[in-house]
């Protein structure tokens, strides 16, 4: 690309300003969120602060580790996170590898594969999915936001276009050696996979941490709630139904927006950590998933 | 655990067995990986499926599925016939046009723009930046959403009365609702969505555009005749499968920027649904709707596909 027209040049110039501008919207809210999380009520309720605290405290803050309601549902999620998440790939594992062999191979893979595709092109809803997950007795506990998103066809298709991408020759000579499929799978596959694994490792993160709808309805009880939900239910549980325009209005002022704001932000602190970690990865994960199986 | 990459010779009492065993038997391990994860499926999605029966049923919590009432069509009857249904419809389908139209273009164009940058760092940067916020919930945007928003004491309500041009109210404004949703969407996942339109500009031949730009072709034309050729593969695909989820719109997002307020545009039929199973429980009228939308939806998208393929393209599968 060697043009360098004064109209190229000045395409440049505005390439760069737009990406710089556009990045800078992207985590100016976040700034936003923190400086209120770091102000004091009164400031945040006189609409002073923007995007540098203002009284500067720590008391939102204390605040939030004080109670209790907060610090059970962080438990939650960190337990659903553990579990959901080594479930999660190691399933993943365990069926992508029989998909990613060739027909020759595996004479029945194009039928199972269709057989978890087919779940991506028609479902139950919403009415049955609930019906089956009480059914299953598995409501009001950890299970519940465990087992009904065990694995993903995503993931299984992301892994199994990654094994496949593998040289043959190494997975020839393994069994030559004597080693069979689980010992394949995990002492040669799975290290070779580490970027595909990682990726995946973020989307199930990133999903349980997140998760608030399985929480709210699959449990009963609010000292059940996950963090997502347990924040779903401070942050969005307004009744606006029930409210005169007056009242929202002070509800905005009167609200405890700082602790709100810290709970967000503390929500979101964890995401924040382990993404660039993992980020590095799964730029080439997620365009593998896209490939077709 | 043998590789069974050979075939094994047969043993000679095995000779009797039907083919169908000696199969089995050869891919033993493989059916046995799989295992776990076909008992998930079939427990948490292919029951589903079949509980959907409940459509046709005037099911009620004491007899359970194999005690209710057959009532045929009946709820869907009940469901097309009711005037909340047209409004629904409605609803559902301009919100998902609208992201459709508006959500789709600036991934490609962020995608675009990213691609003239030859600064490594820089790109890797702003990429890192951009596709930050698709791994936010839509609770915290919405909790950063009324921070902004916030009546009396938001950012953007406090910026606006200070400059003496009134009251700003997105929130709770039907007028609002749809562009609010299709913004915050932007802002999400504009630059998660880059990410694929990246991948398929890398892959296209950079003698391409040395030829081209040889032959005398500008940047336009360069752009015209080789970058959007690229890319359209990758477009068709995002659009058949948006189209798959059209009667979808986001339920997630939409339940919770959704107030009695504005009910009138925001109101969709997962959210109706939502309401009237879960909260009333009532399954068989809801059901009844999810039934159309799996339908629709699975239509859509063979439909999408086969059009896909007849213009050339490879579609999904």
């Amino acid at each position: 690309m060697q043009s360098s027209s004064w109209g190229r040049s000045a395409f440049q110039l505005f390439n760069y300003v737009f990406l710089i501008a556009m990045s800078i919207l992207c985590i100016l809210p976040l700034v936003h969120i923190l400086a209120i999380s770091f102000s004091s009520s009164a400031a945040v309720s006189a609409g002073d602060v923007t995007f540098w605290p203002v009284d500067f405290t720590f008391k939102s803050y204390s605040f939030i580790l004080d109670n209790p309601k907060f610090l059970t549902s962080v438990g939650i999620t960190l337990e659903r996170v553990v579990i959901g998440t080594i479930i999660n790939l190691f399933l993943a594992v365990l069926t992508a590898y029989p998909l990613s062999k060739e027909v020759s191979a595996f004479r029945h893979r194009t039928w199972f594969a269709w057989l978890f595709v087919f779940t991506i092109l028609f479902n139950g809803g919403l009415i049955p999915w609930y019906m089956t997950i009480k059914m299953t007795g598995l409501i009001d506990t950890i299970w519940a936001l465990v087992l009904p998103g065990a694995v993903a066809v995503f993931h299984i298709i992301l892994l199994l276009n990654f094994f496949r991408a593998l040289p043959k020759e190494l997975e020839e000579a393994a069994f030559v050696d004597g080693a069979g499929h689980w010992t394949t799978l995990w002492r040669i596959m799975v290290p070779l996979s580490m970027p595909a694994i990682a990726t995946i490792l973020l989307f199930t993160l990133v999903q349980h941490w997140n998760s608030w709808f399985d929480g709210m309805i699959l449990m009963n009880k609010p000292a059940h709630y996950p963090l997502a939900t347990y924040l779903q239910s401070i942050i969005i549980k307004l009744d606006f139904e029930n409210l005169r325009q007056e009242d929202i209005y002070l509800l905005g002022l009167i609200s405890d927006r700082t602790s709100k704001a810290a709970q967000i932000f503390l929500g979101t602190l964890p995401i924040l950590l382990a993404y660039p970690f993992l980020q590095k990865h799964f730029m080439k994960g997620i365009v593998l998933g896209s490939v077709k199986g | 655990m043998r590789g069974t990459a050979p075939a094994p010779a047969l043993m000679p009492g095995e000779r009797m067995k039907p083919k169908w065993m000696r199969t089995f038997w050869r891919y033993r391990w493989l059916y046995l990986f799989m295992v776990p994860g076909i008992a998930y499926y079939i427990i948490f999605h292919y029951i589903p499926m079949f509980g959907l029966v409940v459509a046709f049923q005037n099911y009620n919590l004491m007899e359970g599925i194999f005690g209710s009432p057959w009532v045929g069509l009946d709820n869907f009857r009940t469901v097309f016939s009711s005037p909340d249904f047209p409004v629904l419809i409605k609803n559902t389908l301009l919100l998902s046009f609208y992201r459709i139209i508006f959500n789709m273009l600036p991934d490609l164009v962020l995608a675009l723009m990213l691609n003239e940058i030859r600064v490594r760092w820089f790109k890797k940067t702003i990429q890192t930046l951009t596709y930050g916020p698709h791994f936010l919930s839509w609770i915290i945007v919405y909790g950063i959403m009324f921070s902004f928003f916030a009546p009396g004491s938001g950012l953007v309500t406090t910026f606006f009365r200070d400059m003496g041009w009134g009251s700003i109210d997105v929130l709770t404004n039907s007028e609002w609702f749809r562009p609010m949703l299709v913004l915050t969407d932007i802002w999400k996942s504009t630059g998660y969505g880059a990410i694929i339109y990246l991948a398929a500009l890398a892959g296209i031949n950079n003698e391409l555009y040395e030829s081209a730009s040889m032959d005398g072709a500008g940047r336009w034309r360069q752009l015209w005749h080789i970058t959007l050729p690229g890319v359209r593969d990758v477009f068709i695909l995002l659009v058949i499968l948006r189209l798959g989820s059209i009667l979808d719109a986001g339920f997630e997002q939409v339940y919770i920027f959704l107030n009695v307020r504005v009910y009138d545009v925001g109101d969709i039929l997962d959210t109706w649904i939502f309401r009237r199973g879960i909260e009333q429980m009532d399954f068989s009228v809801p059901a009844a709707v999810g039934v159309f939308k799996s339908i629709i939806g699975f239509v859509l998208v063979l439909g999408a596909n086969k059009l896909a393929k007849r213009f050339g393209g490879s579609g999904i599968w």
